[in-house]
């Protein structure tokens, strides 16, 4: 008994002897070159935060100042080191980090866009500030409640609608009614237009927003969609769709490039015509 | 081994259970910080109440005061205003002038333009005319865009800053009239 236990303890200063070595490691560390230093280049970053458990508090900038030499290129890359390795509990969105799913969705430096595509100015001397999307409820940090924008959405009923689907083959088109598509398609939801723009701003409850109004006119500029009637009915009043007045804030803003201005612009004109 | 790395487990426990079999307990205590946090069990139900609770209190995020100057919307606030002052001073003189015909009489007006200093006169028509070209220039361009001419963001600036050039030039060419 008294052996297995001199035993153990010999193991276990044997434990604490044992230099750290990685398992798979092909080469010992001093066969290895050893990489260039790079000088430490501090940046500050100044991020919106309100806590939900908290609620007294006024919502506050925090500080946060990190080497952008041992961080990525991004301000997604920037938020996810801080959270790692300075504050837990900053809260923000992010899934993809690569433009396509718009959970990141952010104000930084003044300018709606996706944390995951805006490059770290690197510019050590000026620190950059992070807002939540503007005049949207706040949740937490930088996550705001995106609950009406997507009921918005919803409310245009962003599917094809045909009472006459071909039998037995696909919905044709052809390529001029499909490019009529383009610029539209694409558009993730990520609510960076809709939030840029001032009406919106004001009008939210009535007025649908950039965003949900290029979706409700890429359905109406399906050929295959036969509601056309119907879906422009819905718009024709004065909030929905003329609460627009072509201020250009969403085509500014938009990470993926495209143009709701135009839609909106394209679908005030079909209206109107009629 | 393999399996340990694909469930994520971290490099300090796949050595602690390689390296020192004997030693488990010890390190993996180290190892696996303890969570100082404690959870109450709720029922499903009670999530709306905590969630409507929430949302009575969320601020709202700042918006004009934080987002970055832009001739977009710049330009837009701009077309408000002068539009709101040209109106407001329109609406002002027509029913000044039912309200009190004599004194809002056209000879008047002229006879107090006239008495005015030069430099009175100037700086009077140039207040007058800079919102007025602005706002007559600004609603040509928005009358292209409902005809959905230069609606892209480049046509957008373009057109933005042949306005500004069309302001300048038509508000010297109006006060030196």
């Amino acid at each position: 008994m008294q052996s297995l236990i001199a035993r153990s303890a010999f193991v276990r200063s044997q434990a604490a002897r044992v230099p750290v070595v990685r398992t798979f490691a092909s080469s010992a560390a001093r066969f290895q070159a050893t990489p260039a230093e790079k000088p430490v280049l501090q940046k500050e970053f100044k991020i919106y935060r309100w806590n939900p458990d908290q609620p007294a508090e006024k919502p506050t900038l925090q500080s946060y100042t990190i080497d952008l030499n041992q961080c990525g290129p991004m301000i997604l890359d920037a938020l996810i080191k801080i959270k790692n390795e300075i504050d837990p509990t900053l809260t923000f969105r992010r899934s993809c980090r690569e433009g396509i799913c718009g959970s990141c969705a952010m104000n930084i430096n003044g300018q709606n866009t996706l944390a995951c595509l805006c490059r770290i100015e690197r510019d050590s001397g000026k620190d950059s500030k992070i807002y939540p999307l503007p005049h949207m409820y706040i949740v937490k940090d930088l996550v705001p409640d995106l609950t009406l924008f997507y009921k918005q959405y919803k409310s245009i009923e962003p599917y094809l609608k045909n009472d006459n689907p071909p039998q037995g083959r696909e919905f044709l088109q052809s390529q001029e009614d499909r490019r009529k598509l383009d610029g539209m398609y694409e558009c993730i939801l990520c609510a960076c237009c809709s939030t840029s723009c001032p009406s919106y701003w004001w009008n939210q409850d009535v007025y649908l927003g950039p965003a949900t109004l290029m979706a409700a006119y890429r359905w109406i500029a399906d050929s295959r969609d036969t509601y056309k009637a119907e879906r422009k009915e819905k718009l024709q009043n004065e909030m929905s769709l003329y609460r627009c007045h072509t201020i250009f804030n969403c085509a500014r803003t938009c990470p993926k490039g495209l143009n709701p201005a135009q839609a909106i612009a394209k679908l005030k004109l079909e209206l109107a015509a009629e | 081994m393999i399996s340990s790395r694909a469930l994520g487990l971290t490099p300090t426990f796949r050595q602690a259970v390689v390296a020192h079999k004997s030693s488990h307990s010890l390190i993996l205590r180290t190892a696996v910080a303890k969570r100082g946090v404690q959870t109450q069990s709720l029922p499903p139900s009670a999530a709306e109440k905590i969630l409507n609770e929430q949302r009575l209190k969320r601020p709202s995020s700042p918006h004009f005061t934080i987002y970055q100057p832009q001739l977009t919307w710049l330009g837009s606030i701009a077309n408000r205003v002068t539009g709101a002052g040209l109106s407001v001073l329109m609406y002002g003189y027509c029913i000044g002038y039912l309200v009190a015909p004599e004194t809002f009489a056209s000879a008047n007006v002229i006879e107090l333009a006239a008495s005015m200093p030069e430099a009175v006169k100037i700086a009077g028509k140039t207040i007058l005319a800079a919102p007025f070209a602005f706002h007559s220039w600004n609603g040509i361009r928005h009358l292209g865009w409902d005809m959905t001419k230069f609606i892209t963001l480049k046509g957008a600036y373009q057109s933005g800053y042949a306005v500004l050039a069309a302001t300048a030039v038509s508000t010297v060419a109006l006060v030196l009239m």
